[in-house]
């Protein structure tokens, strides 16, 4: 059981900055998903945490201990990659054993610890094939397996579920969540796909271009975005994003207004904040969402029960929210 | 494929058969004539079917030979083709293994070094690599034939371009299971690297039996020459007739277990003579 | 490309690389520095001492009538081993291709001389063309040609590029036998359908896709025919009749090690050494482009 804490970790490839400095404490057994686009520095905040990647400046702990010059072996970590990474030449089996062979286990521990990880994953028919004789979910489990049996201390997954098609990955989701609760290992979870995030995490880190933007709870994440990149990056539909100019009073040149398209209703007479023309709808069947163009040119997408008669194209409408919905950014992408 | 049919097809054997008559004539006039007596020979045209004396001839060659038993020739040739093989194999997996997983000081220039060597062969720098083995007192030696050979890169490019295709993250696994260096290089890269391995192993084999001007150079004992460079100290000098028969069941002696070798692994030969050669 | 860094340590490589790096040492770079140096000094006939001559030996070299006709001897007969044995290998492989049927077994009949050394094909040529004993000599003669290579230096030329080339065809064939292979099917079907016949076919696209293999094989079989038909010449004419077959590598060793120049031997290395050289970058060249496709 552990923590994990990372003070003002930053990393540079020569002269070139790419992590500026993040801070983060992860409590025993939580589950923190750090989640953003491609590019944004996330697996190379987890490949630092795992001891792949050396720390620039900044401090890596584990149960406060600082691990910045451990080898990975030596951390008591275990880790998911995104393409497996199983040994092709092994048996599922060995693939399993093989920390524990290095770190001399007792065969008959060996033996038994594989067996419950394997019953956990439901990995036993397999045991004796080879990774390329099973199916996409079958790798994905036993790369799980090969972290389970070591029972280390965290785990780290660097988007597992990535090269898995969208039916499997929703099923992987909860079995890892699952797996997790059951197990209470303390989580460090890197994924681009914010749907994941919201599912998996007890608390997530938003990243874009190398700074952790926000760290919190899901819900709260969602609610209470701290950058207009937040708001826009977590939350599908994303958010729309209006010039605050065009509702009346003075706001600072450049500040913008976010709505989130399930806060949107179409009006038809009534209050309305907006008037906006139908571009296209998109029945979905459970909800419809429904593409505007407002006067200025600014695209907005409103989400509606599918119960709602679907508005014909080119038809307008007013559009309404209520006030406590409206989010305020700086021009600098700061919540006001 | 746009198909032949008819005389087209029968066209295309005919060529083909011609091209491979023409690749086994010789052997098979070598054939007989190491089935029959010296007589037959010498009184041309020999014959083009085998004689019987095909047991009596492999015999005298094996046992006795011209200068040296072909046993003992064979038995050389073999000890220096496995030793260049086995050599070349294991120096150039530690270095390719060196050169691809780690990061270390002159590393470009050794890589340098290394690669430059790529296509010299031991004819260019022949009289002073004599001078560095006679120096070495390895005139006559078994190192003598397989040492200075040892020195090409070869392998070692085959095996580092194989190593870039191992995938990063199965050296991160290991390093996370906990496997250090030499852990990860004998229980997942060896393993891996098996075909390649064996492969290259049948072309450096067959690259070290068919040596002739090294061996040719550094023995003087005829105990210590290899078959392919032993053929020719059979011949007599002046005008004294040669032994066909011995002098052909010796060639063939000396081009069976090379064939054999292409033969059985021919798979493997040629996806690894393709990729040698990339 | 570059792998990601994974393990660290700076004297476990320095360990592992070390056994190449000293043989390599030994056995490639002193004798090659060696071969440099030694090019610059004309012994004494005793060998006891060394004069230092500069360029010298390069000069007496390049104005040597005997080492200038070696170069033309070289060029002839590395342009005829290889046209000899690349076009017959071309030749078989696009029949091969042809066959739907068959081809591997065919395959397996022609790979095998690979494994035959080259002395060994010098040893069996020689005896097909034996001036007192050889089949083809006495046949040639029952139709009124006599055949002897050891007087005749056409002949002798003749002799040695057959017997060199006759080993490299099942390597050429390999190559270009799966180069053929590799080219789509539906690209040539196409070509049928448009109302190219096979040679048009064969000159317009087949050629164009199979010359990244044969510029390759051109380098390699030109490598192959500087160096290692040493075994051939050796075997079959020693370098004659009045040195018409003594190619560069065999001079090197005749005046090396029989004829003992050391000073000129050396100077030939090296300028064997440039010519590998700039093969080498050539290959190097073309490697990196075969990268890029």
């Amino acid at each position: 059981m552990a923590t994990v804490t990372l003070e003002n970790l930053k990393k540079s490839f020569g002269d070139t900055e790419v992590i500026h400095g993040v801070n983060m404490h992860i409590e025993d057994g939580e589950f923190v998903v750090i989640v953003g686009p491609s590019g944004c520095g996330k697996s190379t905040l987890l490949r630092m945490v795992a001891g792949l990647e050396t720390v620039s400046a900044g401090t890596v702990k584990i149960n406060d201990t600082p691990m910045n010059d451990t080898e990975p072996m030596d951390r008591d970590i275990a880790m998911v990659f995104q393409t497996y990474a199983l040994y092709p030449h092994m048996s599922v089996f060995d693939n399993m054993a093989y920390s524990l062979k290095i770190s001399r286990v007792p065969r008959a521990e060996i033996e038994a610890r594989v067996a419950k990880a394997a019953d956990m994953l439901e990995l036993t028919p397999y045991l004796k094939r080879k990774p390329r004789q099973l199916s996409g979910g079958q790798r994905q489990r036993v790369a799980m397996g090969r972290a389970i049996v070591r029972k280390p201390a965290v785990f780290l997954f660097d988007e597992p579920l990535s090269n898995l098609d969208a039916k499997l990955r929703v099923q992987m989701r909860l079995e890892i969540k699952t797996l997790q609760r059951e197990l209470g290992v303390t989580s460090l979870y890197v994924t681009h796909d914010q749907v994941e995030a919201m599912t998996l995490a007890d608390r997530m880190i938003v990243m874009t271009a190398g700074v952790a933007d926000q760290i919190g709870a899901p819900l709260e994440v969602y609610a209470n975005p701290k950058t207009a990149f937040v708001a826009g990056f977590i939350g599908s539909p994303p958010t729309n994003f209006l010039d605050a100019a065009q509702f009346g009073g003075s706001p600072a040149p450049g500040t913008q207004v976010g709505i989130r398209p399930e806060h949107v209703r179409l009006t038809n007479g009534g209050a309305s904040n907006l008037e906006a023309r139908v571009v296209y709808a998109e029945p979905l069947g459970a909800e419809t969402l429904v593409h505007l163009t407002t006067p200025d040119g600014s695209a907005i997408t409103v989400r509606q029960d599918g119960a709602l008669p679907v508005p014909e194209e080119g038809s307008s409408h007013g559009l309404h929210w209520d006030a406590e919905h409206e989010m305020r950014f700086s021009e600098a992408g700061q919540r006001i | 494929m746009v198909e032949k049919r008819g005389a087209g097809l029968w066209l295309t054997h005919v060529g083909m058969i011609i091209g491979v008559a023409f690749i086994f004539f010789p052997i098979w006039l070598a054939f007989v004539a190491s089935t029959v007596e010296q007589q037959a020979i010498v009184r041309p045209p020999m014959p083009l079917l085998p004689g019987d004396k095909l047991v009596e001839n492999y015999t005298r060659a094996l046992t006795s030979g011209v200068n040296a038993p072909v046993a003992t020739m064979l038995f050389n040739s073999a000890i220096m083709a496995t030793g260049i093989a086995v050599g070349k194999i294991i120096i150039s997996l530690l270095s390719a293994f060196a050169i691809v997983y780690f990061r270390f000081p002159g590393r470009q220039i050794f890589f340098w070094l290394i690669f430059v060597t790529l296509m010299l062969p031991v004819e260019v720098r022949i009289v002073p690599t004599y001078e560095v083995a006679a120096n070495f007192g390895m005139l006559n030696s078994y190192s003598g034939l397989i040492l200075p050979l040892i020195a090409s890169a070869t392998a070692t490019f085959l095996f580092r371009q194989f190593f870039m295709t191992v995938p990063s993250e199965l050296a991160e696994a290991a390093r996370v299971d906990g496997a250090r260096p030499m852990r990860f290089f004998f229980d997942i890269l060896l393993p891996m690297s098996r075909t390649n391995i064996a492969a290259l192993f049948v072309i450096l084999f067959i690259f070290g039996w068919n040596q002739y001007l090294w061996p040719l150079l550094i023995t003087t004992d005829p105990s210590m020459n290899t078959i392919v460079m032993g053929i020719k100290q059979m011949f007599p000098s002046g005008d004294d007739t040669a032994d066909w028969p011995v002098i052909m069941a010796t060639s063939l002696l000396a081009m069976i277990p090379p064939v054999i070798v292409v033969i059985s692994m021919q798979r493997l030969f040629v996806r690894g003579l393709v990729d040698s050669e990339k | 490309m570059e792998k990601r860094i994974t393990f660290k340590g700076v004297w476990l490589p320095l360990a592992l690389i070390a056994p190449q790096i000293v043989i390599t040492a030994v056995f490639f770079f002193y004798p090659a520095g060696q071969a440099i140096w030694q090019s610059l000094f004309i012994p004494d006939p005793f060998g006891l001492s060394m004069t230092y001559v500069g360029l010298g030996n390069f000069e007496f070299l390049l104005s040597d009538p005997f080492y200038r006709a070696s170069f033309v001897t070289t060029a002839i007969f590395s342009t005829l081993v290889t046209v000899v044995s690349m076009g017959v290998a071309l030749f078989l492989a696009v029949l091969a291709d042809r066959l739907i049927k068959g081809s591997g077994t065919y395959r397996t009949l022609l790979i095998w001389p690979y494994a035959v050394a080259p002395a060994v094909a010098g040893v069996l040529w020689l005896f097909m063309f034996n001036t007192r004993v050889g089949v083809i000599t006495w046949y040639l003669g029952q139709l009124g040609y006599d055949w002897n290579h050891v007087l005749n230096e056409n002949e002798a030329m003749g002799l040695v590029v057959v017997a060199s080339a006759w080993g490299r065809i099942s390597y050429n064939f390999l190559f270009f036998l799966a180069g053929l292979q590799a080219i789509p099917r539906s690209v040539i079907e196409a070509a049928a359908i448009d109302g190219a016949r096979f040679w048009t076919r064969f000159r317009t696209i087949v050629f164009p896709l199979l010359s990244p293999i044969t510029f390759f094989l051109l380098v390699v079989n030109v490598v192959y025919a500087f160096f290692e038909t040493f075994g051939v010449i050796h075997t079959i004419t020693s370098g004659g009749p009045q040195q018409a077959t003594t190619i560069l590598v065999y001079k090197v060793y005749s005046d090396g090690f029989v004829g003992q120049d050391l000073g000129s031997s050396a100077a030939q290395s090296v300028i064997l050494l440039a010519l590998v050289a700039l093969l080498t970058v050539i290959q190097f060249k073309f490697i990196e482009r075969r990268v890029h496709y």
